[in-house]
């Protein structure tokens, strides 16, 4: 098995970049990694990878990011008052494909939630669907978070995975 | 002292805890009440344990709890339904783990001991040992009673309990309604979202037929959705109800117009958030009334319909409710579709269901803070009651119960009343 490791790097910094903009509430800029055309996805059965065809917990196009990212934002709904606090660790990250335009990765996110008294943590893989970008040097093509414990009962998670 | 708080090894005298306009905090809080609700609503009354169209076929089955027992809902070879206690006879383990599959029989992974469809029990290893001491027909998984209203499953441990028809009575032309969102497809439920929230399982119940609290729970959602929508979702502008339908049930129509999907289809403008949708299908080669009964159905009924205790037909999905403890539920949102329909309508079905739904819709969230606030919150004042009189001034006798304007707390009268009745009896 061969590593690139400088691109290993490079997307590393990518991805860690994207978590910490999360945990941060820093919403506006998270949705700037975006490709117009990508998709953000939360399956409930990692089975089902027909996502489009199937029920998900989320499956957010563009415009649906924007209203998520609305709806945490604006003060509006009441399971974000008070605000999660949230801390991700993201690691174990494997590059599973590069073909030049789309480069496919693998990572390991665990988060820890805060919530008035409760202390909760979700274990996810994610998968990063990501193309290069001149600007920025890549984005988002397609988000997949595989959450451990998808096909169980979850409580309401009113921030971004 | 107030004599009608519960206390220990005292009879609880239910008549006093429901009142005409009230309930008493304890019913969300009393164990032993909890447990009296078990015995005497969710192992005596009929209860919602599927949709036809989750078992299929001879051999589809699904399991979940009826009230705090496991069960499994098998179809057979004959497409009879049975819904079966998840108990081998043997020494009790769960012959089944899997949500929901397709199987030949059901095989304990203690002893092997294995059970047919029917639940008769089929085999038992090495029985030479058991010499004449054991009779296979005497030791079935036991079976509960079964009937089926419209494609609708319901069980009973009780029977001798009424004809499921009959339990049913005015709630059964709000459920004929309710399927006409398939379109003239058959509806199929495909997944759901499941989620606990840390509370008592009545105020769920409270919750789908109570227009009162959407524009204030749901106003993040109001903001999502495009201006007609959210006009449309504005139900103090529109002539809807609740209506008590007897032994618990009651519909809350909150959109009028859209309770029967298919009237004057061509007479009324398509709505501006399908028109995408109504072009794509045109583009397919349906006919213009089939185009617009599709888009009608995927925009789901303009009501819901709240059947005592652990169901609804709400608006465009299946509200299943499993209490878990006293302060403990789960609740399924089950998405619906048109079996065999054009896919790019089911799309718009399960896009619409994310987008309020589940744990992580815009929707359910604010729901589920509201009800953990009213359990934390009836920690408080223990002697205090939780208030049901809404619309009580504005309620009038129907052919089929009572009725109150949209907003009115009548559906949840309804329900304390079916629960007093069941508990007392």
């Amino acid at each position: 098995m061969k590593i690139d490791l400088n691109l290993l790097n490079e997307v590393t910094a990518f991805i860690w970049a994207e978590a910490d903009m999360l945990d941060h509430y820093e919403h506006e800029e998270w949705l700037k990694l975006w490709n117009e055309t990508g998709v953000y996805i939360i399956p409930i059965d990692p089975a089902l990878t027909d996502y489009e065809n199937n029920l998900n917990y989320a499956y957010d196009n563009h415009h649906m990011r924007q209203l998520r990212v609305n709806r945490l934002d604006n003060g509006e709904a009441i399971s974000t008052s008070p605000k999660a606090n949230t801390v991700r660790s993201v690691s174990r990250v494997r590059i599973v494909k590069d073909d030049g335009d789309e480069i496919i990765l693998r990572c390991a996110q665990n988060l820890r939630e805060f919530r008035k008294q409760n202390l909760k943590h979700y274990t996810a893989d994610v998968t990063f669907h990501l193309i290069r970008d001149t600007e920025q040097g890549f984005k988002i093509n397609r988000k997949i978070i595989n959450l451990v414990n998808s096909t169980d009962t979850l409580a309401g998670i009113s921030y971004i995975l | 002292m107030n004599s009608i708080i519960p206390l220990q090894n005292i009879d609880i005298d239910y008549n006093e805890l429901v009142q005409s306009d009230r309930a008493h905090t304890s019913l969300y809080k009393d164990e032993k009440i909890f447990d009296d609700e078990m015995e005497k609503i969710y192992y005596n009354s009929w209860v919602w344990v599927a949709h036809a169209s989750e078992i299929p076929e001879g051999g589809s089955y699904k399991t979940m709890n009826i009230g705090k027992q496991p069960v499994v809902v098998v179809r057979d070879r004959k497409k009879k339904v049975h819904v079966l206690l998840n108990r081998c006879r043997h020494r009790a383990a769960t012959v089944c783990e899997h949500k929901k599959g397709k199987t030949n029989s059901f095989v304990c992974p203690y002893h092997g001991w294995s059970y047919a469809l029917d639940g008769s029990l089929r085999g038992v290893p090495s029985p030479e040992s058991y010499g004449e001491c054991l009779d296979k027909s005497e030791l079935p998984l036991v079976s509960l009673r079964v009937e089926e209203y419209n494609g609708m499953i319901f069980a009973s441990f009780n029977h001798d309990v009424e004809p499921l028809e009959d339990f049913l009575g005015a709630a059964k032309k709000w459920i004929d309604l309710f399927m006409k969102q398939g379109a003239g497809y058959p509806v199929k439920v495909l997944g759901e979202h499941r989620f606990t929230f840390p509370g008592n399982w009545k105020i769920q119940l409270e919750n789908t037929t109570d227009a009162y609290h959407f524009p204030l729970v749901h106003k993040s959602f109001l903001s999502s959705v495009d201006e007609k929508t959210e006009e449309l979702f504005n139900f103090d502008n529109q002539p809807g109800y609740v209506e008590d339908l007897g032994n618990g049930h009651s519909v809350m129509v909150m959109i009028p117009e859209l309770v029967d999907l298919e009237e004057e289809l061509m007479e009324r403008p398509i709505q501006e958030r399908f028109e995408d949708l109504a072009q794509a299908l045109r583009d397919e080669g349906h006919e213009e009334l089939q185009v617009r009964r599709i888009v009608r159905a995927v925009g789901g009924s303009g009501f819901n319909l709240n059947l005592f205790p652990n169901i609804a037909c709400s608006m465009a999905f299946f509200r299943v409710m499993q209490p878990i403890s006293v302060d403990k539920t789960e609740i399924h949102h089950s998405v619906i579709t048109m079996d065999g329909g054009p896919q790019i309508a089911n799309q718009y079905r399960l896009r619409l269901h994310e987008h309020f739904q589940g744990p992580f819709g815009f929707g359910t969230p604010d729901d589920a803070e509201a009800w953990e606030r009213v359990q934390k919150g009836a920690d408080a004042g223990n002697d205090l009651w939780i208030m049901l009189n809404r619309g009580l001034p504005g309620e009038v006798k129907t052919e089929d119960g009572l009725k109150s304007d949209v907003s009115a707390e009548t559906g949840m009268r309804a329900a304390y009343q079916q629960w007093k009745k069941l508990m007392t009896a």
